[in-house]
């Protein structure tokens, strides 16, 4: 029982390593270094990789840059909260407010053109979670985060929030369009 | 130095329980089962509500009972235990007096109003922030303050662990190095105190915010911070449950470490990286250069996850050695078909280390990964895998645990044994299928802490496909099963203090018998095959290996499909 046990040579730094176990360590070894470089790796070949481009915000100043942008691209409104559907040239800044509970506007994107999507949220933590691609994008208040997107493929996409926000963060979904 | 206290030594495993200690461990321990039992009721409550067809409790209820599981599971039940654990590490294996009695039953005492005064304001409903509590969002200003005070007792308590290794050594209880699993229970208390004081330092401003003192507290200052407690909690447990793995190898088969030098560098390897872990939560977040998230979530390197795959084989191997030197020597797995299966102590860990490595730490390197983390965070595969993790893991290895500890230190014959023999098969396997169909919705995009994934009287509702519905149909009903089994774990501890026969104390004497030496250890060579002293355990370490490897670059292949991002 020598587990519970002082072990018996003093020194247990210099303690024998079985085969099984240095066959193990190589192996294991190796394969933790491939994940590491797989990772620094796809920052070089990779085409997802999440931007660290944020700027400190705050609401007033992220909702200003939004509504200009709202203002000279909406293209209609939907639901009867008549939320503006925005649809900006390819290429330009797109901005997306996340607050208690809802995420505003409605996006319309081009496939395969290129947006520069701001982030941010007016109150609480929010989640972007884009379905049915399943992108995960964490929102904190006070940072503005600015994510390069490019959609692959058209279709209606909903974006739910997946970060717990209060009693309504179930109702708090929202939709962007691909054309 | 001469202190008036007694030394028991147990009639049925020759383990010497010092008085105050023995009271201490008895303590802790019962009421980690209590704050089990609560968890699991919330437990109920949640399921019953993600569960589409039920759909159980109301949105606030649900919200509330949600928080005080995640608190009362995750740090209470656990984190008593764990203390429990610390004091027999201690004090039972270095047959020794503890340190400090009266200020360990200060921090026992701290711990239990700090849990008391924290649930309490859950269950008052204004405080519904999950466990996380990220600002700006607040709770009641006793949430905060019991969580504080529940961490400076365990604190304490870590202190009086490690004043009672230096009674040990003063007073000579033992030669040489400390045992292998003290050794471990070491690295869980150093990375206890690490994760304590993250979670002081940032709780103790976010109390001032709450009760009006300081205007602002960072969100994202809190998140890094917060998550040195959260994660780093969890790298305690990994610590501890596996030091008790080694524990119950050595009791179950007599088995020896294959090599002390290996286990024990990496135990080092996860006091020097497994503080880094709070990057995993912060994978997606805004504000985080590359760098320091590949870093810091890859552990430097991967090197804690180099360490868990290196006890992942040296338990099974150490077992598979001291079997195969009983004679167990057919074949690759004759030592396994042969081992105790009967014995819910082995069985619950045996089904809690292949749990633990194929469910949980799979899935958690995976969703550990920067860029893969964009196709899980906040979606319920994270629950899927910490459940792997802490639930098939710590949970089921502490029960696995305790049911060696009623006869030894609670001195009680077990009630119902043969509910007993089954309830870790019916428990672990009810989790595994658990945390496979959470982590299955997850895949599919579903939301975690989320009360109605139909998004009913929601003009722009998304619709989850079907097979989202039936994943989380089937949540509820593994989750009903495995909460089964923990009722079950709860009448046998809880009815076996209360009615089970009592046992013989066997001996008393005022001073301790020194802890002997291990023999010394053969070169194991000679009972493997092919020059393996565990051939199949080094199968088996390959089939893990396998598993991992195509798991992992699914994931990639699945991430290359998305938009483009940058």
């Amino acid at each position: 029982m020598s587990a519970i046990l002082p072990p018996t040579e003093r020194l247990w730094y210099k303690h024998p390593i079985d085969r099984v176990e240095g066959t193990w360590i190589a192996i294991a070894l190796t394969w933790c270094l491939i994940m590491f470089f797989m990772m620094i790796g796809w920052h070089i070949w990779g085409k997802q990789n999440l931007s660290t481009e944020t700027y400190r915000t705050t609401p007033e100043q992220f909702t200003t840059k939004a509504q200009a942008v709202v203002d000279k691209w909406t293209v209609r409104t939907e639901t009867d909260q008549n939320i503006p559907v925005v649809a900006p040239p390819p290429g330009s800044d797109v901005y997306l407010v996340a607050r208690l509970w809802s995420f505003w506007p409605i996006l319309e994107l081009e496939k395969d053109k290129t947006y520069r999507l701001h982030l941010t949220s007016l109150d609480y933590n929010h989640g972007f979670s884009l379905q049915p691609v399943n992108i995960n994008i964490q929102i904190v208040p006070g940072f503005e985060h600015v994510v390069t997107v490019t959609p692959n493929q058209s279709g209606t996409y909903s974006i739910v929030c997946n970060e717990y926000c209060g009693i309504g963060h179930h109702q708090m979904v929202g939709r962007l369009y691909v054309k | 130095m001469s202190i008036a206290t007694t030394y028991r030594t147990c009639p049925r495993s020759g383990l010497q329980f010092e008085s105050q200690a023995e009271w201490l461990i008895k303590a802790n321990a019962f009421v980690a089962v209590v704050w089990l039992l609560i968890g699991g009721l919330l437990a109920i409550g949640v399921v019953l509500t993600r569960w589409p067809a039920v759909h159980w409790l109301e949105a606030q209820t649900f919200y509330m009972a949600l928080t005080a599981h995640g608190l009362d599971m995750l740090i209470f039940w656990i984190i008593f235990f764990e203390i429990a654990v610390l004091y027999f590490c201690a004090s039972t294996l270095l047959r020794c007096r503890i340190a400090t009695p009266r200020i360990a039953w200060l921090a026992f005492a701290l711990m239990i109003i700090g849990s008391v005064v924290n649930n309490i304001a859950v269950f008052r409903g204004a405080s519904s922030v999950m466990m996380t509590s990220y600002v700006p969002m607040m709770a009641e200003p006793n949430f905060y303050l019991g969580l504080i005070l529940f961490a400076v007792g365990a604190l304490i308590a870590c202190f009086v662990f490690f004043g009672t290794l230096v009674v040990a050594k003063n007073e000579k209880t033992y030669e040489g190095s400390v045992p292998l699993v003290t050794f471990g229970a070491i690295t869980a208390a150093i990375i206890a105190v690490f994760t304590l004081v993250s979670g002081a330092i940032i709780l103790i401003p976010t109390w001032l915010k709450s009760l009006g003192v300081i205007d602002q507290v960072d969100p994202l200052a809190y998140r890094t911070i917060w998550w040195a407690l959260g994660h780093s909690s969890q790298q305690i447990n990994v610590a501890a449950h596996i030091s008790v793995w080694y524990l119950v190898a050595a009791i179950a088969f007599g088995a020896k470490p294959m090599s002390e030098r290996v286990s024990r560098t990496a135990f080092l390897l996860y006091i020097l990286f497994l503080q880094l872990a709070s990057a995993h939560h912060l994978l997606a977040d805004p504000g985080l250069s590359t760098g320091w998230k590949v870093l810091n979530t890859s552990y430097f390197m991967y090197f804690a996850v180099l360490a868990s795959m290196l006890h992942g084989l040296t338990i099974p191997g150490a077992m598979e050695v001291a079997q195969r030197q009983k004679g167990y020597t057919k074949g690759l797995f004759e030592w396994l078909r042969k081992a105790p299966w009967g014995n819910p102590t082995f069985s619950g860990v045996f089904i809690a280390i292949i749990g633990f490595g194929f469910l949980g730490g799979i899935s958690g390197v995976m969703m550990g990964t920067e860029q893969l983390n964009m196709i899980i965070h906040n979606t319920i595969y994270v629950p899927g895998h910490f459940h792997a993790t802490v639930v098939i893991g710590t949970t089921l290895t502490f029960m696995a645990l305790t049911y060696y500890l009623i006869p030894v230190l609670f001195r009680r014959e077990m009630i119902a044994p043969q509910l007993a023999k089954w309830q870790p098969y019916l428990f672990g396997f009810s989790m595994y299928f658990f945390t496979l169909v959470m982590m299955g919705a997850g895949t599919l995009g579903v939301s975690r802490r989320h009360w109605d994934m139909a998004f009913q009287g929601n003009a722009l509702a998304y619709e989850w496909p079907g097979a989202a519905y039936l994943m989380m149909g089937l949540v509820g009903i593994s989750g009903l099963a495995a909460i089964a089994g923990g009722a079950i774990y709860i009448y046998v501890t809880v009815g076996s203090l209360l009615w089970g026969r009592r046992l013989e104390r066997g001996e008393t004497s005022p001073k301790f018998t020194p802890v002997p030496r291990a023999a010394p250890t053969l070169v194991a060579q000679t009972y493997g095959s092919a020059g393996f002293a565990a051939p199949g355990t080094f199968v088996l370490a390959m089939v893990f290996l396998v598993a991992f490897v195509l798991y992992y670059f699914i994931n990639w292949k699945y991430l290359s499909t998305v938009w483009g991002l940058s």
